[in-house]
């Protein structure tokens, strides 16, 4: 790994990954009353009214999956990409045009959600068609984060340059997968927003190709939970171990699992559209076995993680098989983030298990399930990283000591405990059938009884979730007006247990992966995309959302 | 370049996992014909209280000239046409979906019928419904059938929520 660096060594971005780092977490925090309101709304608690509960759960949705991880992850991007390797960053002016478009953006698409215009929920199924305000706002969010992406790769591509035979640094690595991963994230979902349903909602067109709108955005739609989550895998692996106090165990194994995670979780979107009508069977099971691959970096990852934390565990004097446990460093927020997150990813990978399995997906598709799945995967695993990574940032972007050790700890078990009490319940509503986003359930009185506890249980979580989100938001706050300044500023990622001399050149750069994922992608969508171009297809008309 | 020898080990046992799971699968679809509904059949929806199929008076149950027991349901924001169909359990049935505005969902408790439907397509669910698993979630009736209900479950507009039906399931 690189050698320390201290804001003074070059020109540091603080600034610039502060700067997106708050615009995440405040907007994160609005996003997590707008959470709590609903579930009062469904318990009855509030006055029922559609209008505002599809009108604040697009919001949510908008601001915790695009607002909160592009803004987070672009921000933590740049640090990363500087400290790894050691120098400013490039073009930083083409930087602060990014952070300006993507605040722009998010602010023209909340103000279509606000004023009721685009209640059609983060996930936009035409042919219902919000006003253009939105898809404007959601495309200048998009076309922001694309500097980061630029300047990640030209400052990787630079130092390979300069540094000839030299392993990448793995924090660089994973970064640098994560902005490939976004680049081919994106394509599908600016298609359709360009060419479906901009021209559509500015009255272009009256009618739209539905069925191609949909595969484009599941195109996007997978490998969009990797965009977020790759991040909180650089945290684990290259973060946490430190943090600990102790080593990474695997190197190597890190970089195959970014690799993999590029590789295997872009061609495989289909399982978003199981029981479509409009795609054939065999497709289905095709992308089914490949979102099971998808399944062994994480698995590794857990393995490697695990075993990281081990190595603190036992020079802090943990004896014995399991005695390593009980000596981690359970009060050390940083640490405690990354153990919690690695705990929350069993249940959250059987539930996605269950989701892969191909015609299994009918039981739960569109119910409750499916909600408790990605929030226990995105809210639980990711969030609780980038927490943790927040904790170990702030003191040395601000310069200032983290404000509470204590309420940071305190604030992740209950960000834990919450989404535990918010999910399990959820993913059992989901067996029983209900349906995901209903603003009320005017259903026979006998299915409803059957769910009326477990949503009771929901609405404790969710009010220990919002405490929590409170809770983390007031200690960065204060932390950054903390008169006691910070022990140290310098950044500092964790150590191998072997050190790294040299890694094959497949392990150190992506371009032969890039040119598999053309392959792979061609393969996986050139029909599932092309059938749409010479069938049948009937085109249908457009609908507005008030 | 080097892997610890525990790595190693542990991702055979991924590997494995990863494959079983994958294999089953591919049994259960091959040997067993067991395939989420994917029909691919296209349908102009803008026109669809015009085709024969899916017009008024076809909607419904109904049991073909071959014996098989097909159900014609129309999904529209926000209800369901009709509002109530009477299928036989333990006896293969096909549903037909299709609609003529936005996307819907349908899912009917007790069962495993759970398909999208998209407009512009026609959705087709076969299976064969076990009386004793929607016995112990529905309303029992007086006359020894069970009620169940069905959802739309794919947010369809403001009054998503308000868009359900009822399946009355007979014991064979």
């Amino acid at each position: 790994m690189s050698a320390a660096t201290s804001p003074g060594d070059f020109r540091r971005p603080d600034t610039l990954a502060l700067a997106h780092m708050w615009v995440a977490f405040s907007l994160f925090a609005v996003g997590t009353l707008l959470g709590l309101y609903q579930l009062l709304e469904r318990a009855g608690m509030v006055p029922a009214s559609a209008r505002t509960y599809y009108g604040s759960m697009t919001l949510h949705g908008v601001v915790e999956a695009f607002v909160l991880t592009t803004f987070f992850i672009v921000g933590f991007g740049y640090f990363v990409t500087a400290t790894s390797l050691g120098r400013a960053v490039r073009w930083p002016r083409l930087a602060w045009i990014g952070f300006g478009t993507m605040l722009l953006g998010t602010v023209v698409a909340a103000l279509s959600i606000v004023s009721g215009n685009a209640s059609v929920l983060y996930t936009f199924y035409p042919p219902q068609i919000a006003h253009w305000t939105f898809y404007a706002g959601a495309a200048l969010l998009l076309v922001g984060s694309i500097p980061w992406i630029v300047i990640t790769l030209a400052m990787q591509v630079r130092w390979k340059k300069e540094n000839p035979g030299r392993p990448i640094p793995l924090s660089q690595f994973g970064m640098a997968s994560c902005a490939i991963l976004w680049a081919w994230t994106m394509v599908g979902v600016v298609v359709e927003v360009v060419f479906q349903l901009l021209p559509a909602s500015i009255g272009l067109t009256q009618t739209i190709d539905v069925g191609l709108a949909r595969a484009l955005f599941a195109w996007t739609l997978h490998p969009i939970v990797y965009f977020w989550l790759i991040p909180a895998y650089v945290g684990l692996y290259t973060i946490v171990p430190k943090a600990a106090g102790g080593y990474l165990f695997s190197d190597e194994m890190g970089r195959i699992v970014f690799v993999m995670l590029l590789v295997f979780s872009l061609p495989i979107g289909l399982h978003h559209v199981f029981v479509d009508p409009e795609q054939a069977a065999g497709w289905k099971l095709a992308h089914a076995l490949g979102t099971f691959l998808v399944a062994l970096p994480t698995l590794l990852t857990g393995f490697t993680v695990t075993a990281s934390l081990e190595t603190a565990g036992r020079l802090r004097g943990g004896r014995n098989l399991f005695g390593w446990i009980r000596t981690l460093p359970w009060g050390e927020p940083v640490a405690l983030g990354g153990i919690l997150a690695v705990v929350t990813l069993l249940p959250g990978g059987f539930g996605g298990l269950v989701n892969a399995s191909y015609a299994m997906d009918a039981m739960v598709h569109n119910t409750q399930w499916i909600t408790a799945h990605f929030h226990l995967i995105f809210g639980g695993t990711a969030v609780t990283v980038y927490f943790a990574i927040a904790y170990y940032l702030w003191p040395r972007l601000t310069g200032r000591a983290l404000y509470s050790r204590r309420m940071a700890a305190a604030q992740l078990w209950l960000w834990f405990s919450g989404m535990l009490a918010l999910t399990l319940p959820w993913h059992y509503l989901g067996i029983l059938w209900m349906p995901r986003r209903i603003a009320w359930a005017p259903f026979d009185p006998q299915i409803v009884a059957r769910w009326r506890p477990y949503s009771l249980a929901m609405l404790v979580g969710g009010t220990m979730l919002v405490l929590s989100g409170l809770m983390f938001v007031a200690n960065l706050l204060l932390t950054h007006r903390n008169r006691n300044a910070a022990a140290d500023r310098e950044m500092v990622y964790a150590e191998t247990m072997e050190p790294v001399v040299s890694v094959p050149a497949l392990l150190n750069g992506f371009t032969t992966w890039n040119w598999l994922l053309v392959v792979l992608m061609a393969m996986a969508w050139a029909y599932p995309i092309g059938q749409f171009f010479f069938m049948d297809v009937h085109k249908t008309l457009v609908w507005g959302v008030k | 370049m080097h892997i610890h020898p525990l790595e190693k080990r542990w991702a055979a046992i991924s590997l494995l996992l990863v494959g079983t799971l994958g294999g089953l699968i591919v049994y259960t679809a091959v040997a067993m014909s067991i395939h989420p509904p994917s029909n691919v059949e296209a349908i102009d929806s803008t026109r669809l209280h015009l085709t024969p199929e899916f017009s008024e008076e076809n909607l419904g149950v109904k049991r073909e000239k071959d014996g098989t027991v097909v159900a014609r349901v129309v999904m529209a924001r926000f209800m369901v046409v009709p509002h109530e169909i009477t299928v036989p359990a333990g006896v293969p049935i096909v549903l037909r979906v299709a609609t003529p505005d936005v996307v819907h969902g349908l899912h009917v408790a007790g069962t495993n019928i759970g398909t999208q439907v998209v407009p512009g397509y026609v959705s087709q669910v076969r299976t064969t419904i076990d009386f004793a698993s929607v016995a112990r979630i529905g309303v029992r009736n007086a006359d020894g059938s069970v009620t169940v209900p069905l959802f739309c479950n794919e947010f369809c507009g403001l009054g998503h929520q308000s868009m359900w039906g009822r399946v009355i399931v007979t014991p064979k």
